[in-house]
């Protein structure tokens, strides 16, 4: 088999967003309450 | 063993009814799609985080408030977000991808700037300077029809009006004021440049 003398192609690394990112997100997630009246919706975040 | 991936649409749906975990998997099986395209727009990995994060933001809140119609299009949905998110902050900056000073590649390689720089307005500065000192040794009335022609803008026509002479005495004067100073110039071997 011919040689290949072409640079292997490295792998992107993974763009990945940072960890608080996502931590944030999910705490936020669970802090969020969406409360609907009527045609008004509330949001209200726990602490 | 086979490996069991829930489908987005029931991890959607049991997120809308309170389970939290599905979220956390939502958001690990498509981050990297997802970051990696806005990443691809922004080329800034703070800003990059930033859209990422008002994306899920719009995704949780939506879901929350059972507003999104399930389509078995989850993926779509958030990439449609982050792309207008992407779009929206561009149009806040009003500005255009911004571009990185690299070893390859420089700005200034791309923006010219018009103005002169210091050294050649010192130099311009000083060829003027010479040149109306040229101009002073010249005789009378070559120098008055010079003057006028190159320095008041005259036209021949108002130069022989103002000095009384035809025309043709004031073409020739201009011309022999010409040639008196490129013989001034070449004598003294002055360079007039910039």
């Amino acid at each position: 088999m011919g040689k290949l003398y072409t640079k292997k192609q490295l792998a992107a690394p993974k763009m990945l967003p940072k960890k608080e990112t996502i931590s944030f997100l999910l705490n936020y997630s669970k802090a969020l309450r969406m409360i609907k009246v009527g045609n008004m919706t509330f949001e209200t975040i726990a602490n | 063993m086979a490996i069991v991936t829930t489908p987005d649409a029931i991890l959607v749906k049991n997120y809308v009814s309170g389970d939290e975990a599905s979220l956390s998997l939502l958001i690990e099986r498509h981050q990297s799609k997802i970051y990696g395209f806005i990443y691809s727009k922004i080329s800034d990995r703070d800003v990059s985080d930033d859209i990422f994060q008002d994306t899920f933001i719009k995704v949780i809140k939506t879901l929350k408030s059972n507003s999104y119609n399930e389509e078995g299009k989850f993926l779509p949905w958030v990439m449609r977000i982050a792309h207008n998110l992407v779009v929206d902050h561009y149009r806040r900056n009003k500005k255009m991808p911004m571009f990185r000073e690299t070893e390859e590649f420089s700005i200034f390689s791309i923006m010219t700037d018009n103005s002169q720089t210091i050294e050649n307005q010192l130099i311009t500065e000083q060829v003027e300077n010479d040149l109306k000192r040229l101009i002073e040794e010249l005789p009378d009335d070559q120098k008055q029809v010079l003057v006028m022609r190159m320095y008041q803008d005259l036209s021949f026509k108002e130069i022989a009006d103002l000095t009384g002479v035809s025309i043709n005495t004031a073409l020739g004067r201009m011309r022999y004021a010409l040639m008196n100073l490129r013989k001034v110039i070449d004598k003294n071997n002055i360079i007039l440049t910039n």
